[in-house]
């Protein structure tokens, strides 16, 4: 987040939470300005690619008073990627990066599962209550574990969070044995493949999720106490927050949202392996914060730019496999996207693309009013 | 020097305008920078000082002027080709690699080659022979980070010699270095300016540029005001041109924060600290402070000045005596724990341990109230408005846009928004490390005469300068430090001297 034109208009993360009325920018450049422009924009381009290969595409239908349609199929396997990210994204926005959250999602079905299928009554509400509580108890642990590494012991995140994703899927073998352990329960399918309302159970959770992290973030000051943090550690030490303690939670809360993925990635299979279960999803979690505008580099963050991020990855590999292109691909057709919108947000290229407008203004005579905002210094 | 007015001129810059929006950054300036002659650039925060140096090292394009290097006009999109064209720059912060030798350092993208390797004998041999050209005797093989920010400035320069340097820029190279370093650096650049260098330099220590300039040119408001000899031109008469203030204002101003020797209020101290000490920082020491009442810290760099007032703070942890707040045991173990006791540490790193840079100027206000309240209980909007206003007003922060980011604002405004963070959070101790360090004249004086009135108003304050003047000029009470100990208290009245505090730094004072 290092360009040169941080309106507070620009700042990611305004859609929940109040922010500087006094901004008085408007028109088409600072709409292409705003972080969020380049994101949003590949996702219309892909929806639209899809409306025109398959004109049903955004058409939802209501079968026996649920929702059924591509879209609601994009949100719903999107939700447990989406749970991650938001996790990841305030992970990240404290300099740190989380990749156990893939072992932490094998772990946690690993756990739910075998509770479940070495429980007398599987298909009781109780039991899967029970297994659901010591999964998500479990995940916390251990992201309490990362969080001890990287806020007490002061290992990079990197290597820090490198030791559960290499061990994790081990302990997830060890709990279910090394057998992809299957079970019969209803109540604990209901989590992912479940309606309520007309809605997807997975997606009610995932927004319910979003929305609770939005208003704890953005309506009380742990945002803004976050980012501090993010930006400039020992000052924000020298200043009396509570450094430490902020970094050590949103790696707990982080591998928590990756229990919870865990359970619906498990419950929508009914099924937990070890071995594959979140595989690579630490990198889509990445990938989906940094379509979304959060620098990598700590600070600012934005949680609706990450549920952006999310949509996209998700309607890609949705388009991928309507094309009939093996799904082998689709890291490919990631790739792609992710450069793309990188690069748009570039600051080279931003700034590039602001002194061509600049140009462009002055030849015309106008005055550009978004382009350097630099105070001479 | 002889007749700097005679050598020809090896920059030339005429008419240069920049423009960013809503501010007209440099209007119409006229620079011309001689052979073998120290330019002083002079103009307060914000006059168009930086504005003008990134326009000749090519960061800035200009939007109307003519830049004239050498005798070819040169039109600069990048740092690159002013470099080739012969300009090098030493900024305030030394961006080197501490991890790196003395002579890769120097050679960095220059190294010599052969058959494709670099050959690191003669990198070690070539940065040697410069650093011999400089009389500077440092080992080109050992680590940078064994030397002190002073001796790493130095190499930046040797660094910028590798090129053939015709203009060197140092941009306020001195603002953390000592008085030996000061010369140490002056000889490096007088012996530079004989060999025919033209160095531009820019410094907020009016004594640093009487000593060392031949000539100055000074801005104001993006504007020229003209260009003098230094000889011709007194320094109140300077600083008059620099903020546009008659000379008889000014005089006032100098004279407002007068000292104010006052009685030591007749009550127990505030904040007594007792064998107070971290090891391999400071000696333990003893020191009260009392309400109403500013203590200086008096002593050079690295005399332990500043680790004192991180113990106080609480920013690092004593390992040894204790501190007693309002006659009751308090442990300072973290930064927090002293801010519930009253505590406010303003550290002189302002970039560093101050700022947060992507965040508005309100945000960083209203940081040291929100972390006290802790994350659950958000100050509220109108609550923090009020704050806001409250201190943008009173210390006159510009520009007066609470959502205008820190980073973007000016050394001396960035200063105050600090300070409004910590007086926001109400302390009852001030602890004020460089608080004016590289702030212009104008914002000095205002700090200044606020400590004055903070002090006036019941507030303990702990004032740290590297400038004794100023020191003396604030303080009911000096503590003169050395080598990271406590040698000796000294109660100020009209009589006490800034030679008195150098003598008592130089003789080591009484030890006990």
């Amino acid at each position: 987040m290092s360009t040169q034109a941080p309106a507070p208009a620009d700042r990611p993360g305004t859609s929940v939470g109040s922010r500087a009325p006094g901004d008085t920018r408007r028109g088409l450049t600072s709409f292409t300005q705003n972080r969020l422009f380049w994101p949003v924009a590949a996702l219309v381009l892909l929806v639209v690619a899809n409306t025109i290969k398959n004109p049903g595409f955004l058409g939802v239908r209501l079968q026996d008073g649920n929702l059924f349609g591509a879209t609601i199929n994009i949100l719903r396997n999107g939700a447990p990627l989406l749970l991650v990210a938001l996790g990841m994204t305030l992970v990240i926005a404290t300099r740190g990066i989380d990749l156990s959250v893939g072992a932490v999602v094998a772990i946690s079905g690993a756990v739910a599962c075998s509770f479940i299928a070495s429980s007398p009554d599987p298909t009781s509400v109780t039991t899967v209550l029970v297994a659901v509580g010591i999964a998500l108890t479990l995940s916390f642990v251990l992201g309490v574990w990362n969080g001890f590494l990287v806020s007490v012991l002061g290992i990079q995140p990197i290597i820090a969070t490198l030791v559960l994703m290499t061990a994790g899927r081990g302990i997830a073998m060890l709990i279910t044995n090394g057998q992809i352990t299957t079970v019969n329960s209803p109540p604990f399918k209901t989590i992912g493949s479940g309606f309520f309302l007309g809605l997807p159970v997975a997606i009610l959770i995932a927004g319910g999720v979003f929305a609770l992290v939005a208003v704890l973030t953005r309506r009380t000051a742990l945002g803004m106490l976050i980012e501090s943090v993010g930006i400039n550690p020992a000052a924000s030490r020298l200043a009396g927050v509570k450094a430490r303690n902020i970094v050590w939670t949103v790696y707990a809360v982080a591998a928590l949202f990756a229990g919870l993925a865990g359970l619906m990635i498990s419950s929508n299979v009914m099924a937990a392996d070890a071995n594959n279960a979140g595989l690579f999803i630490e990198l889509d979690a990445i990938l989906a914060v940094v379509i979304g505008g959060t620098s990598l580099a700590g600070g600012k963050f934005s949680l609706s730019g990450t549920l952006v991020g999310v949509f996209v990855i998700q309607t890609l590999t949705l388009t991928v496999t309507m094309l009939g292109i093996s799904p082998s691909v689709t890291p490919l057709f990631k790739a792609i996207v992710v450069i793309a919108v990188c690069l748009m947000q570039a600051p080279v290229v931003r700034k590039k693309l602001a002194a061509r407008r600049r140009r462009k203004a002055s030849e015309a005579g106008t005055d550009s009013t978004s382009a350097r905002t630099e105070v001479a210094a | 020097m002889t007749t700097p007015h005679d050598a020809p001129p090896v920059v030339e810059m005429t008419g240069i305008s920049i423009e960013f929006p809503g501010v007209k950054a440099l209007q119409a300036v006229d620079f011309t920078l001689r052979a073998g002659e120290v330019h002083a650039l002079m103009g307060e925060n914000g006059a168009g000082k930086s504005t003008l140096i990134k326009a000749l090292t090519g960061v800035y394009s200009i939007d109307s002027g003519r830049i004239v290097v050498d005798g070819q006009e040169q039109e600069f999109s990048g740092p690159g080709q002013a470099q080739s064209a012969g300009i090098s720059t030493v900024y305030q912060e030394v961006n080197l690699c501490e991890n790196l030798s003395v002579a890769e350092n120097i050679m960095l993208g220059h190294e010599p080659r052969r058959a494709g390797a670099i050959d690191w004998r003669a990198t070690r041999r070539t940065a040697g022979e410069l650093l011999t050209r400089l009389n500077l005797n440092i080992d080109p093989a050992s680590s940078l980070s064994a030397h002190s920010l002073a001796v790493q400035q130095l190499v930046a320069i040797c660094r910028a010699m590798v090129v053939d340097c015709k203009v060197l820029i140092l941009d306020e190279p001195t603002s953390s270095l000592d008085a030996d370093e000061v010369a140490q650096l002056f000889a490096v650049m007088r012996s530079l300016r004989d060999q025919g260098v033209a160095i531009l330099f820019v410094s907020h220590f009016l004594e640093q540029i009487y000593e060392i300039s031949d000539r100055m040119t000074v801005l104001r408001n993006g504007q020229l005001v003209g260009e003098y000899r230094t000889a011709d031109l007194p320094r109140l008469e300077l600083v008059s041109k620099m903020i546009g203030t008659s000379l008889e204002v000014l005089e006032e101003l100098e004279e407002a924060p007068k000292r104010s020797v006052a009685e030591r209020p007749d009550t127990a101290p505030l904040v007594q600290a007792v064998g107070l000490g971290r090891k391999g920082s400071v000696q333990p020491f003893d020191l009260d402070l009392y309400e109403g009442e500013v203590v200086g810290l008096a002593g050079l760099l690295g005399s332990g000045r500043t680790e004192l007032a991180r113990l106080l703070a609480g920013a690092d942890r004593a390992d040894s005596g204790l501190t007693r707040i309002a006659g009751a045991l308090a442990r300072l173990r973290t930064p927090r724990a002293a801010m519930q006791h009253g505590i406010a540490f303003s550290s002189e790193h302002r970039k560093a341990e101050g700022i947060i840079g992507d965040l508005t100027v309100r945000e960083n206000i209203i940081l040291g109230v929100q972390a006290d309240r802790g994350w659950a209980r958000r100050l509220p909007r109108k609550r923090a408005d009020e704050i806001v206003d409250r201190y943008m007003t009173a210390l006159d922060i510009r520009p007066a846009n609470p959502d205008a980011l820190i980073r973007n604002l000016s050394g001396g405004n960035q200063q105050k928004v600090l300070l409004a963070r910590w007086l926001a959070t109400a302390p009852r101790l001030l602890l004020l490390d460089e608080p004016t360090r590289g702030i212009d004249v104008g914002a000095k004086a205002e700090i200044q005469r606020l400590v004055a009135q903070l002090a006036a108003d019941g507030m303990s304050v702990v004032f740290i300068s590297a400038e004794l003047e100023e020191v003396l000029r604030l303080s009911h009470r000096i503590a003169v430090m050395r080598d990271r100990e406590k040698i000796a208290e000294v109660t100020n009245n009209e009589n006490v001297t800034v030679s008195d505090l150098v003598e008592l730094i130089a003789s080591g004072g009484q030890h006990r």
